[in-house]
């Protein structure tokens, strides 16, 4: 590692203020993710702005929903009484997700700013657009197979790797930004993220200082929440398709559907056409090959993914069945 | 950097270069061996201790970043000459044939079994809302994190078995 500074603030606008100081500056969370790149030379921050103490590791009830603090750590998310039994989804996300030692250090805000896990992007030895702006992609011409097939471009085809993010789209989510002058506002997390284009090291709508201060969920508007996770080995890997859906059902139609996907897409991905194509319709098996077709009619799939087409067509399938049984 | 912290019941005082890892600080500055550096990046768990209560990779953790906690290793596992039920119940079910594993999986299953006790779930959990007892299943889903390259997962699942049902 690089040698860096290192600050533990124990207030919100200390944090930005470091992190203004040095534009190679750092937030760190639970570090799961950093401080791996960082042992790899892939990221080299020259100053750590520690989070952890600043007051936001609780769970706080709003009118109808909550507030999920920004270092509240991924196994507390999963196991909170009230996301169990209203956002089960959120807890079957993360439950999937890593590892039991790696869930305890991650946190909300990290899950949601972790970096792709394409080997490429890793290996500082070979050209990577989102690693090295302009520097080429070696994923492309190279092995593919946990990579995406929607919203890539010539420049990048990296994933991203979150379970938790899924579920979260499809429960609607708005990410808490405090900015550097102070001030907070709210992001949807369907805006939260930036294709890659031919900008693909620029992953979020975040600016510099722009500190998380928590994730808050509306009330679920589908009691019927179902995640399902497909991978190459049956715990602690990433996704090569998931898929969360939170729908409600209205005298044998389905009146609410919002449908999410991990390891298809460069973002966690959720596609408005899926949902209206399911929104008041009748369960049935065409309709769910149907919103199959429509979520993928702009897959890219570069050799090597092309399992991914009927992969995410069995997994849409299974877990709409399972959502309308 | 200044950084204290309780390992094992003891207090420690470090003044560290920021870049050491929890793990580093116990082996290279505590001298306390038991921790194993197995990948280094969060993928076998070797490296498992508890820090204030929960299992942690010690390898993806800054020790500065744990200033005032309370850190349980291997070390700290026995009482005095008397090993832990898990301890005994690894050797009694030959839950090791190298052992480098063994610290992280000890740490691990101590932990682990406090998180069923206290009700969390896991992925192979059918029902959120009530705890589930702890069947093979759920005992290898909750172990995932810490592999063991000699292969004894039979060992170590019937060793942790064995306390479960205490």
């Amino acid at each position: 590692m690089r040698p860096f500074d290192y600050q533990r603030p124990a207030a919100p606008e200390a944090a930005c203020q470091g992190m203004s100081a040095s534009p190679h500056a750092a937030y760190i969370g639970g570090g799961t993710n950093l401080i791996d790149l960082m042992k790899l030379g892939v990221m080299a921050p020259d100053l750590l702005v520690d989070v952890n103490r600043l007051g936001f590791d609780t769970i706080k009830d709003l009118d109808d929903g909550v507030e999920i603090g920004a270092t509240v750590r991924n196994s507390d998310l999963a196991d909170d009484p009230r996301i169990r039994v209203r956002w089960p989804v959120l807890s079957r996300a993360l439950l999937a997700g890593a590892s039991a030692q790696l869930r305890n250090k991650a946190t909300t805000a990290g899950n949601l700013l972790q970096r792709t896990r394409c080997p490429y992007f890793q290996d500082i030895d070979v050209p990577c657009n989102k690693r090295k702006p302009g520097s080429g992609c070696a994923a492309l011409g190279g092995e593919l197979r946990n990579h995406a097939i929607l919203g890539t471009s010539e420049h990048c085809v990296a994933a991203h790797p979150s379970d938790m993010a899924v579920a979260m789209q499809a429960l609607d989510a708005q990410v808490v930004i405090r900015d550097a002058d102070g001030q907070t506002r709210t992001m949807g997390l369907d805006h939260f993220y930036r294709t890659p284009g031919d900008t693909p090291h620029i992953e979020t709508r975040l600016n510099p200082a722009d500190l998380i201060t928590g994730v808050r969920l509306p009330a679920p508007l589908g009691d019927r929440q179902v995640y399902r996770k497909v991978r190459d080995r049956a715990s602690y890997a990433f996704a090569l398709v998931s898929a969360a859906a939170v729908m409600q059902l209205k005298e044998g139609r389905i009146e609410y559907a919002a449908i999410a996907f991990g390891g298809l897409g460069t973002q966690p991905w959720r596609d408005p056409k899926v949902d209206a194509l399911l929104t008041g319709a009748r369960p049935s098996e065409a309709l769910f090959e149907k919103a199959g077709d429509v979520l993928l009619r702009s897959a890219e799939l570069r050799e090597g993914l092309e399992f991914k087409k009927p992969l995410a067509h069995r997994v849409l399938k299974a877990v709409l069945t399972e959502a309308t049984q | 950097m200044k950084t204290v912290l309780t390992i094992n019941g003891q207090q420690v005082s470090l003044d560290i270069d920021t870049r050491v890892t929890l793990l580093d600080a116990l082996r290279d500055h505590l001298g306390l061996y038991g921790s194993k550096k197995g990948c280094d990046h969060g993928q076998c768990g070797a490296c498992t201790v508890i820090a204030d209560g929960r299992r942690i990779n010690s390898c993806l953790t800054l020790a500065a970043m744990h200033d005032g906690e309370t850190i349980i290793t291997v070390e700290g596992l026995a009482h005095g000459e008397a090993l832990s039920a898990l301890q005994q119940a690894f050797l009694g079910h030959d839950g090791m044939q190298c052992g480098y594993c063994t610290p992280g999986q000890l740490c691990s299953a101590t932990a682990m079994l406090e998180e069923a006790r206290a009700g969390r779930a896991s992925q192979v959990t059918d029902d959120l809302t009530t705890p589930a007892p702890l069947s093979r299943a759920e005992i290898t889903e909750r172990m995932s994190g810490n592999l063991c390259r000699c292969g004894c997962y039979s060992g170590i699942v019937a060793a942790i078995e064995e306390v479960a049902a205490e």
